[in-house]
């Protein structure tokens, strides 16, 4: 089904400094995942989701461990990867159509096909007519959309995407996950995908790797063995996808239950 | 509407309380009249001289405001991208930086003469302190994340200062435009009253020279008129280059 390892993880661990005192985010992360995955991420606030995308990007390096990208280590930052960040970072002075255009500007692409294709991702995103709008007059939603179409409209073979749907209402997320869905199958992308929604990480992922609470780390590596073509509107339907996410709340319930140490006992002074 | 208004009864009052301080407990000699300044005002103008001395004040005052501009602009763009540099020229530039500027008027007048250039430079002078120092800031506030997740996208050096570093640093470059309105006018009056015979700084001055206080408020009109204009000018430059900004601007505050 999968190809071989693209992104691996191997002890790695990331402390942050705060005022004076290490903050462990996450420990003890090995994993491997394969090329043409789709990787559903899902754990508490604050558990290192973000810091794990963070270190695929190479936006910053382990305190522990080595993470590696097609059997190097990751050093510097990680061209090969799209981040689609959880604030969007759009350009607030630039408007939807040349937002999408930056990665395109960036590598050359000539003016008329420029124009064309982000046409086409306008549409794909449902923002035709928004084109000349500017971030700060967008919702939450659009801008994720726009934000999106800027990720797709550079091609990575690896998409990290935090949260990326958080912000859409039900029909619009439902039509974004069938496009993700079928864009990285068609080009065979590898995507890390995390969400709060235990139901899209069983509609999305070939695997889902839950997180415990801070000092995150995986407790389980759960397989979900739905085709790899689905749609997503007959699974909603389906018993066996049911099933799964009964499984995967059931799963959810013992890390949740670690929530209470997340608040130290107070240190003595 | 409203606020027309009161701004124009307040104008009236003013102008009401100088005329009648004037006839009261005050001088004419020494604050003259409305009316009179009115009169000298329109004398300026019919006379043409308003025009001659206005028009070198402004070309004296916008040559130095777009070459002190734009120098400001270039070193606070460089400085801002190259830390070591910054650090190394700091004490010189914040030494310098700390004179009142018009105290370089004498050596300027010893070096350039007492023409046009001479003010030129004194008010590129001015204007470059701020302009730079307004510019450094913003290109070192840019948005760190910005940057890396467009060189994610294979961005390159340049195209960061394009896309990110420029268009950010842009309101930072306007606010110090702004600020340097009225201290361009500074250094180019001060350089017409300290030497010249042409200029509205001359005008104010030759004015003075004759006790001829109605002539040095009509002056002081023309000037008040032409740093309104420049500061007119350089907002409608900020809202044709920073488009977002007004559209973000019209949009209703919210979190
Ligand atoms: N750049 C940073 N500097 C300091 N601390 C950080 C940094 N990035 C993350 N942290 C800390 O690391 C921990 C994990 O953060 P991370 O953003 O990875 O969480 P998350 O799982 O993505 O949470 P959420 O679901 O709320 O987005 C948090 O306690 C956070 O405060
Ligand atoms: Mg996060």
């Amino acid at each position: 089904m999968s190809g071989q390892q693209i992104i691996g993880f191997e002890g790695v661990g990331r402390s942050f400094v705060h005022r004076d005192r290490e903050l462990v985010a996450t420990r003890d992360i090995t994993v491997s995942i394969h090329e043409g995955e789709i990787v559903t991420i899902v754990g508490p606030s604050g558990c290192g989701k973000t810091t794990m995308l963070n270190l695929v990007a190479g936006l910053m390096a382990p305190s522990r461990g080595t993470v590696t990208y097609r059997g190097e280590r990751v050093a510097a930052l990680n061209g090969r990867t799209g981040y689609m960040t959880q604030s969007d970072h759009l350009l607030p002075w630039r408007d939807v159509a040349s937002n999408i255009a930056v990665p395109l500007e960036i590598r050359g692409v000539p003016k008329a096909e420029r124009q064309r294709r982000v046409e086409a991702l306008m549409d794909l995103v449902g923002l035709a007519h928004f084109e000349t709008s500017y971030p700060a007059a967008l919702s939450g939603g659009m801008r994720k959309r726009t934000a999106l179409a800027r990720l797709l409209a550079y091609d990575p073979e690896t998409l990290l995407l935090d949260e990326p749907f958080a912000a859409l209402d039900a029909q619009l997320r439902l039509r974004m996950q069938t496009e993700l869905v079928r864009l990285s199958r068609r080009l065979n992308k590898t995507v890390l995908f995390v969400t709060h929604d235990l139901d899209e990480a069983v509609a999305l992922g070939d695997r889902c790797l839950v997180f415990s609470p801070r000092p995150g780390t995986i407790v389980r590596d759960v397989t979900i063995p739905l085709p790899r073509d689905r749609d997503m509107v007959a699974l909603r339907q389906d018993p066996e996808y049911r099933r799964l996410c009964g499984e995967l709340w059931e799963q959810v319930a013992p890390a949740l239950d670690a929530t209470a140490s997340e608040f130290p006992e107070p240190l003595p002074s | 509407m409203k606020l027309f208004l009161g701004r124009a009864l307040l104008i009236v009052a003013v102008l009401v309380v100088w005329d009648v301080s004037a006839r009261t407990v005050t001088d004419e000699f020494f604050i003259s009249r409305p009316e009179l300044v009115a009169v000298k005002f329109l004398e300026l103008v019919t006379s043409g001289r308003l025009f001659y001395h206005g028009w070198i004040t402004v070309l004296e005052t916008v040559a130095g405001f777009l070459t002190g501009a734009a120098a400001g602009i270039l070193v606070g763009l460089l400085l801002g991208r190259n830390e070591g540099l910054a650090r190394l020229v700091d004490p010189l530039l914040t030494a310098v930086n700390s004179l009142p500027k018009v105290a370089l008027a004498p050596l300027f007048i010893m070096w350039f003469g007492i023409d046009l250039g001479m003010k030129i430079i004194l008010t590129a002078t001015i204007v470059f302190f701020l302009v730079f120092a307004n510019t450094y800031n913003g290109v070192r506030s840019v948005d760190v994340q910005l940057l890396e997740i467009l060189r994610l996208m294979g961005a390159r050096e340049r195209d960061l200062i394009a896309k990110v570093i420029v268009p950010s640093a842009l309101q930072w470059v306007f606010a110090g435009l702004q600020l340097s309105v009225p201290y361009a006018l500074i250094g180019a009056v001060i350089g017409e009253i300290m030497a010249a015979n042409r200029g509205l700084g001359f005008l104010l001055q030759d004015a003075a020279g004759q006790l001829d206080t109605g002539g040095v408020f009509a002056a002081l009109f023309a000037i008040v008129l032409l740093a309104l204009l420049l500061q007119a000018v350089v907002r409608g430059t900020e809202r044709w280059l920073t488009p977002w900004k007004v559209d973000g601007e019209r949009r209703e505050a919210a979190a």
